[in-house]
Formats: structure tokens, C-alpha cells, sequence
């Protein structure tokens, strides 16, 4: 049962993943993604962090991917253009396409290695599968040897993303 | 049960996806989400491995990987935005002027 | 009888089908008593034609809209176009998937186990909701966008930028109660609200976040798009709005999910802070009837509150989003937090 979930959702996370990368309507690209998405959050409710999968949802699918939205939107590209006219004659660098390459042979080579070690099975810990897990993370995020520096830390960077963006977007008079 | 190597082996596809979509693309935009997905693939391993070792630390790092997301989204798509109204096009090799 | 599936699965599909209904039968009763309301309000007497006082009217809207033609503007993106009216409907229906709306029962002992009067308790439910608010936006923008009209582009991006601005509101909100209640599961919420103060005061967390739920309540009509915040299809300027290409069954889908909507923002209303199916007099097996009763108060509140007050202006709406109601929302969670902090 499980393992049928687990296969489907990553079927749906690569086949949408793959998309996204492969045709060349930015508007479906977005879309795509938030499917990737839904499917990752799939795999962690199976990994038995609903509260991750929820957030997931919440920030990535629901806030990210809308900016994004509006991006594609006010900017209104339909598609992707070709080349502009100023560099249309030069070709693209060729250490793109081996760059790719590379980044696919990692995979492979990735899936190889993996699939070789016996690094196994899951632990039928009753506590890592607990319940309260969201109590556990919030303990776990605010305790002063945990990560509350950091917590507090990332309040700043997102209020300096906050600045930036409005500064950057801002028309220029 | 399914064992730890499958998510690490998917979390690998899919990274690899989204290097090839950086290397491949010729739209900032699909590049920035190409990048989502790689960030999502490393999200994966965190809290796959995380689940391994019977912790909560894989879902709380995979929780600051979002929030630097999402500051990272902001910024970036305001760059696209003033990009594109000096270039009118959001190809990556039309921004070459310091490249000489 | 031995090729059926095991009785509680069976019963749980049963409450699932049951429920799918009763929230389409809602949306339908919500359109007559909107119309019936309405014209009250104008002093008029509204439909009265098809059934008694009309309450038939909603089905013989649907057959009209079923007998229609299904238009589709010539640039518009074929694949989005139709799949947004089914991103907004589905939404609508599986934010109700968590809201619980009775104890627990054996269907008059029909059942070994006793199941609970809700699809599924998860333990984090209310995230659940906004998560699942948060995807009903993309029905609208998708809908503007491939539509390739200009009504339907600005009723788009005004309203995903309204139901962005209000999510935070909502969502603190929600952070307030969730606080109080130590827990994320709406069983449990409404668990925590049983009881009285001095014997005659319900231990409803209305009483303890009165601004929680005023907040609460003005974030979700922003969040359905309705009267005063309905600007995704203020008729006067964009026609209406972002549906304005759809028409037939497509249609339809977008307007069963605003009363959907409507119905669920009260069910989780009634969940968080009127003590959902907490009420005294009925016995157990009936406590669903207190359900039906506050959400249908809070509903008639909805439809009095349109037609009684006028739309705001867009930035007015904006401004009354970011610069009153999240402050106020901020607060309300601060001073909850130090109340919990010194009960404790």
C-alpha cells in the first residue's frame, strides 16, 4: 500500500518535474511545479512529517508559486522567444550542454551508487512517527542549544528580501 | 516499507532535473523554477534522512530551506522584473553587457 | 454479504458521500435563501414560482446552465481554461474533508467500533485548511489569466491579491486559537470547548478572542470574494469579473464553489470559536443539529451583510488589509500569547 503511494507520487513528481524543464509555456511550467509540489508533499506525509507537507503546501505551492504567477502574468510572455536579434547569431556557449549532460550522469551515477549499498530501512521508531510532531518540532525550533538563533536570524534575511524586492521592482523615476 | 535508498535515488532525479533545467533553459523564469526544484529535491533528502535517524532536525532544516525560498523567489523575480523592462526579453544570454 | 468491504469502511465512504451532498445541497439552499433574503431586504418577494416559496429555484437554475452552450473565447489556453473552474470547486469541497461536525457514533449499533462524524482527523487540521484556502486561489487566477480578456485579467489579479493580503490576517487568526487550544486538530479544538463559566456561559473561544473572530470572520468574506470585498467581479467595472468568459457548467463550477466556500469558512468558524456541535438540551446522537444551527446563523450573517453594506473601493480594501486588520491581527496573537503564557 504504501509502497504503491510512494510510487506514484514520485512517478507524478518526476513526470512533472520533467515538464516543467522540458516545454516552453511558462505559465504550464508554474503550474507543473505546483503538481511537483503536491506530489513531494504526498511523500512526506508517507515519511511521516505531515506538519513539513503541510507547509509545503502552505508556503511553496500557495505563496512562492503565486509570485511567481504574477510574474508570468504582469510580464505577459506566452512562451518562450527565441533568440533576440543582438546575439541570435552567436551560438550557445557549448559547456551549457555538457554542464547537462554532467548534471544527468550525477544522476545516474547517483541512482547506480544508491541502489548498490544496503543503507536501509526505515527505523519502526513508535517516537519518530509520533503524533505530536509539531509540538516536537517546536521544542526542537525555539530551544536555545536548537535553532532559535537561527529562527531569529531568518526573520532579518526575509525582512532585507522584503526591502530588496520592493526597491528592486520599483520603477525608476 | 519502502527503504531510504528509493528516496535518496528520487531526491537524485529529481536534483539532476533541475541542474539541467538551469543549464538548458533560455527563460530567467523557468531557471528560477528549474532551481525550486532542486531546492526540493535536497528538501527531500533532509527529511527522508531525518525520518532515518528518528529525529525532527531533517524537517526543520528542510523549514529554513523554504523561508530562504521564498526570500530568494522575492528577490529574484524583482530582478526579473527590472531586467525586463531595460531588455524587453528574460533570455540570460541577452544580459552580457558586463561581459566583454 | 460476504464480498462487501469491512462495515466501517463502508460507513466511512457512506460519510463521504453523505457529506459531498449535503455540501452541494447546501450551496443550492444558500442560493435560494441569498435570493429570498435579498429580496426581502429590497421589498420585494423574490423567487416563489418553482416549489414552495421557490425553493426549487437553485435546481432549475442548474438545469437552465446544463441546457446551455459551453463558450470558449478563440486565444484563450484551452487546457487552463478548463481546468480552473475545477481547481476553485475542488478546493472548495476538500477543505471540508477535516471539518468535524458530530461525535462519535455507532449508527444505532450498527457499527462494532464507533466512527467520528468527520471525514478524517488530522492532527494538523486547521494547516490543512489553510493550505487548502490557499490553492483556492489559483482557480480565480488561472481563470483570469486564460481567459485572455481584460475583465477577467484584472478581476484575476485583484482578487488573488485581495485573498493573498487576507491570508495573513486569517492565518494569525487561526495562530490565536491554536495557541489556546494547544493542538492543531479541530476535534480536539472543539473538545477543549466544552463546559460553562458560572454555570450558563459556554466555554466557546468567541469569548476569549472576540477579536480573533471578528478578524476571523472579515478575512473570510475577503477570502470567499463576498459583499463587501467582492471585487473580483465588481459588476460596474469588470463585468463580472473573472468568470466573465465562462458560461454553462463551467460557470456553475465557479459559482458552487463561492457558496461552498461560504459554507466552509462557517463550519470552521463554528469549529474554532462557537464550540462546533457543543450545545446543551440535545442529547449525543443529535449534537449535529447545533452544527447545522450556528452554521446556518453564520451564513444568514453572510447574506445580510451584502446586501446591507456597499462595496468598498479597491484600495480602500488594500489599505484597510494591510495597514488595520493584520496590525490587529498581530496583536490579538501577542496578547493571546501572553495569556497563555501566564495561565500557565
Amino acid at each position: 500500500m504504501e509502497v504503491i503511494a510512494f510510487y506514484i507520487f514520485a512517478l507524478l513528481a518526476i513526470v512533472t518535474s520533467l515538464l516543467v524543464v522540458g516545454q516552453r509555456n511558462p505559465m504550464h511550467s508554474v503550474m507543473l511545479l505546483i503538481a511537483s509540489f503536491g506530489a513531494l508533499a504526498g511523500l512526506y506525509v508517507l515519511l511521516d512529517a505531515p506538519f513539513t507537507a503541510v507547509t509545503q503546501i502552505i508556503i511553496y505551492a500557495g505563496a512562492i508559486m503565486v509570485l511567481f504567477l504574477f510574474v508570468v502574468m504582469l510580464l505577459n510572455l506566452p512562451r518562450e522567444e527565441p533568440a533576440p536579434p543582438a546575439i541570435a547569431g552567436r551560438a550557445r556557449p557549448a559547456g551549457l550542454k555538457i554542464a547537462a549532460v554532467l548534471s544527468l550522469l550525477l544522476a545516474a551515477e547517483l541512482v547506480w551508487a544508491l541502489s548498490r549499498i544496503g543503507l536501509g530501512w526505515f527505523a519502526q521508531d513508535p517516537a519518530a512517527a509520533s503524533v505530536s510532531s509539531v509540538t516536537r518540532i517546536g521544542s526542537r525550533l525555539f530551544a536555545q542549544d536548537g535553532y532559535a538563533f537561527a529562527f531569529e536570524a531568518t526573520s532579518i534575511l526575509i525582512l532585507v528580501a522584503m526591502i530588496g524586492a520592493v526597491v528592486l521592482a520599483r520603477k525608476e523615476h | 516499507m519502502v527503504p531510504l535508498n528509493y528516496y535518496l535515488i528520487l531526491s537524485g532525479i529529481l536534483f539532476a532535473i533541475g541542474t539541467s533545467g538551469v543549464f538548458l533553459r533560455r527563460n530567467l523564469i523557468t531557471v528560477m523554477l528549474s532551481i525550486e526544484i532542486m531546492l526540493n529535491a535536497v528538501n527531500l533528502t533532509f527529511v527522508a534522512v531525518g525520518r532515518y535517524l528518528g529525529t525532527v532536525d531533517g524537517q526543520i532544516i528542510t523549514f529554513f530551506v523554504m523561508t530562504v525560498a521564498a526570500a530568494e523567489a522575492a528577490v529574484g523575480l524583482a530582478l526579473v522584473i527590472a531586467l525586463f523592462r531595460h531588455r524587453e526579453t528574460l533570455s540570460p544570454d541577452a544580459f552580457t553587457a558586463l561581459k566583454w | 454479504m460476504g464480498w462487501l468491504p469491512p462495515a466501517p469502511v463502508v460507513a466511512h465512504l457512506g460519510l463521504i458521500f453523505v457529506i459531498f451532498n449535503m455540501l452541494v445541497l447546501s450551496a443550492a439552499f444558500m442560493v435560494w435563501l441569498e435570493r429570498k433574503v435579498c429580496a426581502y431586504i429590497q421589498d420585494r418577494v423574490g423567487p416563489n414560482r418553482v416549489g414552495f416559496e421557490g425553493v426549487l429555484q437553485p435546481f432549475a437554475d442548474v438545469i437552465k446552465l446544463m441546457f446551455k452552450e459551453q463558450l470558449r473565447p478563440k486565444a484563450a489556453d484551452t487546457l487552463l481554461f478548463a481546468i480552473a473552474p475545477v481547481i476553485s470547486a475542488a478546493a472548495a469541497f476538500a477543505a471540508f474533508a477535516v471539518v468535524p461536525f458530530g461525535t462519535e457514533t455507532t449508527l444505532f449499533g450498527l457499527l462494532d467500533e464507533p466512527i467520528p462524524l468527520q471525514i478524517t482527523d488530522v492532527n494538523v487540521a486547521v494547516l490543512v485548511i489553510f493550505a487548502i484556502t490557499s490553492m483556492g486561489v489559483y482557480g480565480i487566477v488561472l481563470a483570469g489569466w486564460s481567459s485572455n480578456s481584460k475583465y477577467s485579467l484584472l478581476g484575476g489579479l485583484r482578487s488573488s491579491a485581495q485573498m493573498i493580503s487576507y491570508e495573513l490576517a486569517y492565518g494569525l487568526a487561526l495562530a490565536a486559537v491554536i495557541m489556546l487550544a494547544g493542538s492543531l486538530s479541530l476535534r480536539e479544538i472543539v473538545m477543549n470547548q466544552a463546559g460553562t463559566w458560572w454555570g450558563f456561559i459556554p466555554k466557546w473561544y468567541l469569548f476569549l478572542q472576540p477579536a480573533g473572530f471578528l478578524i476571523y470572520m472579515i478575512a473570510g468574506v475577503a477570502e470567499t470574494n463576498r459583499a463587501p470585498f467582492d471585487f473580483p467581479e465588481a459588476e460596474q467595472e469588470l463585468v463580472a469579473g473573472y468568470h466573465t468568459e465562462y458560461s454553462s457548467m463551467s460557470f456553475a463550477l465557479f459559482f458552487l464553489a463561492e457558496y461552498v466556500n461560504m459554507v466552509t469558512v462557517s463550519a470552521v468558524a463554528t469549529s474554532l470559536y462557537l464550540g462546533g456541535w457543543l450545545g446543551p438540551f440535545l442529547p449525543d446522537w443529535l449534537a449535529w443539529v447545533w452544527f447545522l444551527v450556528k452554521v446556518f446563523l453564520l451564513l444568514f450573517f453572510y447574506v445580510w451583510m451584502r446586501w446591507t453594506l456597499p462595496r468598498y473601493r479597491y484600495d480602500q480594501l488594500m489599505e484597510f488589509g494591510w495597514k488595520w486588520l493584520l496590525p490587529a491581527a498581530v496583536i490579538n496573537l501577542l496578547a493571546t500569547a501572553a495569556l497563555v503564557l501566564w495561565l500557565e
